[in-house]
């Protein structure tokens, strides 16, 4: 599996006030991008861009050299996740991870769910709502879609929020084989994660 | 820990209408069931203020038999309006709404989805309640047998109206205040055939006419108005 993203002069404004303009990078299989920036800087709106959430001022995304903007494939390839993931407080950790799956049309095998909520540290609590959970428990259930989910993208913001240093070593080692795999992502962080960045990219400065 | 287990293969179909359906449809009811609060508010607001009306006017047969189908309509007409906001905005805040529109789910399926399971909360037990709150206002059979066949056909247009109004307020300060400018006056001619299908009956017409326009404004709204929703949702996420 290769696959690659590439975006061209990617511009996007907030209001009167430019937050990027003339953004471009690529990134191929087995690579990661990490957008950095201050706070406010467009992290997020890049990410969203990306996504195609936001529409951008001017430029545009590639997915395999095609328009990425509300082509099939690339939806079925890409696993976003913003300061709000979508996790509903009424389901269980079990069944937020379940439902999340079946949105993205990913089949999984009797049992993967449960292994994977295993691997997370949620195994005894996955029957308890999310509104029970705490914030880092929470973004473990979204650690529990990175494992399940084949997705060839990440688009993550701030993945590693509220979680503690197990679960940044757990997120890590996702990373990692996810990288392995074939995989790419994108992530909007402070932090310095053990694969180092293929590329790094600097908005707002 | 088994997490560098193999990696599930990648999906290859983009998903389908029904299967967006019936995904939001199964996941908006386990909602509603997990959280019963919000139908039982609309069931009890309903029955309380149509039970409220023969007690207020009076218990005189003959007017109200008049106003019955009117009042029970109107009852049934603001109940549905409480219920509009909680359709899209939980899922709006707490970021479901992006990931539904960036799966590979078509957007209108799951819309369509999520608007059928809001009427089975709120449509539907209006509709079944109708003909027990008819027999306060003394109605005859056949007239209840129109007053609920009109709820049947009426309550799914208000559903899809309401959609497509909440959708547009998403994210919009005051939020409440506007979905109700926009919603209510959109929601009058559903009124004013519904009633007017009972009160045909009433009077000794057919109400067929009458469920005759609500049927075809029901097919109208269920073609036109979730492309609608779809891209008012879209805008509330841009």
């Amino acid at each position: 599996m290769t696959a690659r993203l590439t975006v061209a002069g990617l511009a996007a404004s907030r209001g009167p006030s430019t937050l990027f303009r003339d953004v471009s990078f690529e990134v191929a299989s087995g690579e990661w991008l990490a957008v950095r920036g201050p706070n406010g800087s467009g992290k997020t709106t890049l990410l969203r861009c990306v996504a195609g959430l936001t529409r951008a001022d001017r430029g545009e995304v590639l997915w395999d050299g095609a328009a990425a903007r509300g082509d099939a494939r690339f939806h079925a390839s890409l696993l976003y996740a913003g300061h709000q993931p979508g996790i509903k407080d009424d389901l269980s950790a079990e069944e937020n991870v379940r439902s999340a799956l079946a949105l993205r049309a990913v089949a999984v095998p009797d049992g993967a769910v449960r292994a994977a909520l295993a691997d997370v540290g949620l195994e005894r609590r996955r029957h308890l709502p999310a509104r029970r959970l705490s914030a880092g428990q929470r973004r473990r259930i979204g650690l529990a879609r990175l494992i399940l989910d084949p997705a060839a993208l990440w688009a993550l913001d701030e993945p590693l929020t509220a979680l503690d240093d197990e679960g940044e070593g757990l997120f890590t080692r996702l990373l990692e084989r996810h990288l392995a795999t074939g995989g790419l992502a994108i992530l909007a962080t402070h932090d310095d994660l053990a694969p180092a960045p293929a590329r790094e990219l600097r908005i707002g400065a | 820990m088994n997490v560098i287990a193999a990696r599930l293969p990648a999906p290859d179909s983009g998903g389908s209408f029904s299967a967006a359906f019936s995904w939001a449809f199964a996941r908006d009811m386990r909602l509603a069931i997990r959280h019963p609060g919000e139908t039982m508010l609309v069931v009890a607001f309903f029955v309380l203020v149509a039970s409220l009306f023969p007690l207020g006017v009076g218990a005189e047969p003959q007017l109200l038999q008049r106003i019955g189908p009117g009042v029970i309509w109107v009852c049934a007409l603001l109940s549905a309006f409480l219920s509009l906001p909680a359709m899209f905005a939980s899922d709006y805040a707490d970021g479901s709404l992006e990931q539904m529109s960036l799966s590979p789910q078509p957007m209108p399926g799951w819309v369509a989805g999520k608007i059928a399971a809001h009427w089975s909360a709120s449509g539907l037990p209006l509709t079944l309640l109708s003909p027990l709150l008819g027999l306060q206002y003394d109605l005859a059979g056949d007239t209840l047998l129109a007053l609920a066949a009109a709820l049947a056909l009426g309550t799914p247009v208000l559903s899809l109206l309401g959609a497509a109004c909440t959708a547009l307020t998403l994210g919009a300060r005051g939020g409440g205040m506007l979905l109700a400018l926009l919603a209510l006056p959109l929601f009058i001619p559903v009124l004013v055939f519904g009633a007017g299908a009972a009160e045909a009956q009433a009077s000794g017409l057919s109400a067929a006419p009458h469920l005759s326009i609500l049927g075809a404004g029901l097919i109208v709204a269920a073609m036109a108005l979730p492309p609608a929703v779809c891209a008012a949702v879209r805008i509330a996420l841009d």
